[in-house]
């Protein structure tokens, strides 16, 4: 039977990959996605303790719907960033964005 | 054990729904679309195989399976080959929300979820992902821009049929579909939220990208949109998908405004085949009669009326509910 | 080994395998379709959990949304043509450390403390009780997060818009 030490063991893990996409790739985009796979490891741990440590009401679960729809706005907004520097740099990959003014 | 009897069991209604669909929904329809098309425009449809042309559908199947599947040299074999499973398939798994009657035991549904309609739109929400694969996996710039309008329109369209399924399920009180059909007992939907009604048909057309919004499969623009590259097999699973995401959501229209299965006399199978079928033929209707609408009216249409409209619904229900209650 | 421990160890396993794809893919249109996978074996994972209405929401937002909008992001940048560009960085030694580091202190946390187990049961699981709560306790949060989305909606499109 799984418990609450299997799921904590799988969101950390998680967490582990998507702080390696963001450390260490250069696409833009591909940092945003390593950010959205912390996020949903953040949230595997929050419905994990609701579950098993204060099942008696419901605040994990409403935290995890309330980060889901902040990702969400966050990886809309990060895009918009990401396609407005592309128009003026001409450059997705962060180590050519160097300059502070084109 | 049991887990092994609940995985047999849902291997086994996998299999009945995909053949379902396939047969029922897909050839049926396919040749319900040909037929009435023709006698729109005063000829006859196809005649010939079997009698009436009834398996017309079955000859044209057999046709696509004995073709050459071709892979264009510098297209992305894995998104290629992945997009073709991703589209049928969020289109089936749209069923399994679905009330189609009641036995003796209870409704016909393969799982009464308590979230089904969220669910339903979830699950339609998948298929656009399969739709910009197969734009870019083909290396094609007519799929890449097919694919992609495709995508924005659907993405656009999904924000009313979501709005509608929610005034919906804020009158029955609840989200799962078997519970919106028991609520209508006495009084279809349909007669209560006419404007929702008619938000979720436009909207439902547009989401399956058929006429009056076909602009990413026109013939005449963009070859053939999103699937230009595929040939044989693959062709035909990506009609599989299109024409089982229309039924689905015919099916849904029949459980959320007509009254699911409900009817004086017959069987309630036979009255909601009845009902899905007639609505599939007001979808035809309208292809067969509306000019095509360009890209930017479309989305404009989704974005400065329809939504507006759904809203103020919604808060209208809202209220009235509230109302109600007291 | 019961039922429950073989799905939890198969939709795990999905998770990272797929989350490891999407983060060592040298190509990034693999990257970004092997998320659909991670995103749906979440899912599953929320299902295991009891927390219905947070897996409809997962697959609603996350799979459907999310992940169309970085396919569009990377169709309409130059992610996808630049084949031969490396997606590394120097440091990639030295993250994978870190990486690893932060795993490895996590789970040491997780497996070490003694977690206590909660009393009582989870209350009857409807999405009315979600609603019912997120109009009495978690008002504030609730309000908050639609101003949130309202400024993050103008600011994107503000952001994004073509100046002409």
């Amino acid at each position: 039977m799984p418990g609450l030490t299997h799921y904590l063991v799988v969101s950390a893990l998680l967490f582990a990959l998507g702080l390696f996409a963001v450390v260490t790739r250069r696409n833009s985009v591909a940092i945003l996605m390593g950010v959205e796979l912390m996020l949903n490891a953040a949230n595997i741990n929050l419905v994990a303790f609701n579950k098993y440590v204060a099942p008696g009401a419901m605040q994990g679960q409403i935290f995890a719907l309330i980060v889901i729809t902040l990702a969400a706005c966050e990886a809309a907004v990060g895009l918009a960033l990401v396609l407005a520097a592309y128009r003026t740099l001409e450059t997705v990959y962060v180590d050519e964005i160097n300059l502070m003014k084109w | 054990m049991d887990w092994i009897r609940d995985i047999l069991r849902a291997v086994v209604g996998t299999i009945i729904i995909f053949s379902a669909v396939a047969f029922i929904a897909v050839m049926f329809g396919v040749l319900l679309e040909r037929k009435v098309s023709a006698w729109m425009q005063s000829r006859l449809g196809p005649k010939h195989v079997g009698p009436q042309g009834l398996l017309q559908t079955v000859a044209d199947t057999i046709k696509l399976l004995q073709k050459e599947n071709i892979v264009p040299t510098r297209a992305d074999p894995i998104i290629f080959a992945s997009a073709v499973i991703i589209v049928p398939l969020a289109a089936l798994l749209d069923y399994v929300v679905i009330p189609f009657g009641t036995t003796r035991s209870g409704p016909l549904i393969f799982r009464d979820l308590n979230i089904g309609v969220l669910y339903f739109a979830a699950t339609s929400s998948l298929v656009v992902i399969g739709i910009l694969m197969a734009g870019w996996g083909s290396n094609n710039k007519y799929a890449l821009l097919g694919g992609l309008r495709s995508a924005a329109q659907m993405v656009t369209y999904e924000i009313p049929i979501g709005l509608v399924l929610v005034t919906v399920a804020l009158m029955a009180g609840s989200l799962s579909t078997v519970t919106i059909v028991n609520g209508q007992a006495r009084l279809w939907y349909i007669v209560a939220q006419p404007v929702a009604f008619l938000v979720f048909l436009i909207a439902a057309t547009a989401e399956v990208n058929r006429a009056p919004f076909d602009l990413v499969e026109a013939e005449s623009e963009l070859v053939a949109g999103y699937f230009s590259e595929y040939s044989g097999m693959r062709f035909a699973l990506f009609q599989l998908g299109e024409y089982g995401e229309m039924f689905a959501l015919a099916a849904m229209a029949v459980t959320l405004f007509l009254g699911g299965w409900h009817g004086p006399v017959l069987p309630p199978v036979l009255w909601f085949v009845i009902k899905l079928y007639a609505l599939i033929f007001v979808f035809m209707w309208v292809r067969w009669t509306y000019p095509r609408i360009r890209i930017d009216q479309m989305l404009n249409f989704s974005w400065k009326v329809l939504i507006p409209v759904s809203v103020l619904n919604l808060i209208v229900t809202a209220f009235f509910v509230v109302m109600a209650h007291r | 080994m019961s039922g429950e421990a073989i799905v939890f160890y198969l939709l795990a396993a999905v998770t990272l395998a797929s989350g490891v794809i999407v983060v060592t893919s040298e190509n990034i249109v693999h990257s970004a379709a092997a998320l659909v996978p991670s995103f749906l074996g979440v899912t599953g994972l929320y299902i295991l959990l009891n927390a219905e209405f947070v897996a409809g929401i997962q697959v609603l937002i996350y799979a459907g949304a999310i992940t169309v909008l970085i396919l569009f992001a990377i169709m309409l940048t130059e992610g996808g043509t630049g084949f031969g560009t490396r997606q590394r960085n120097e440091q990639a030694a030295v993250g994978a450390a870190v990486a690893a580091a932060m795993a490895v202190l996590l789970i040491v946390i997780a497996t070490r403390t003694g977690w206590t187990a909660g009393s009582g049961t989870l209350p009857l699981y409807t999405p009315g009780v979600i609603g019912q709560s997120f109009l009495r306790q978690n008002i504030l949060v609730f309000e908050g997060t639609s101003v949130v989305l309202l400024i993050s909606l103008m600011g994107a499109i503000l952001i994004a818009r073509r100046e002409d």
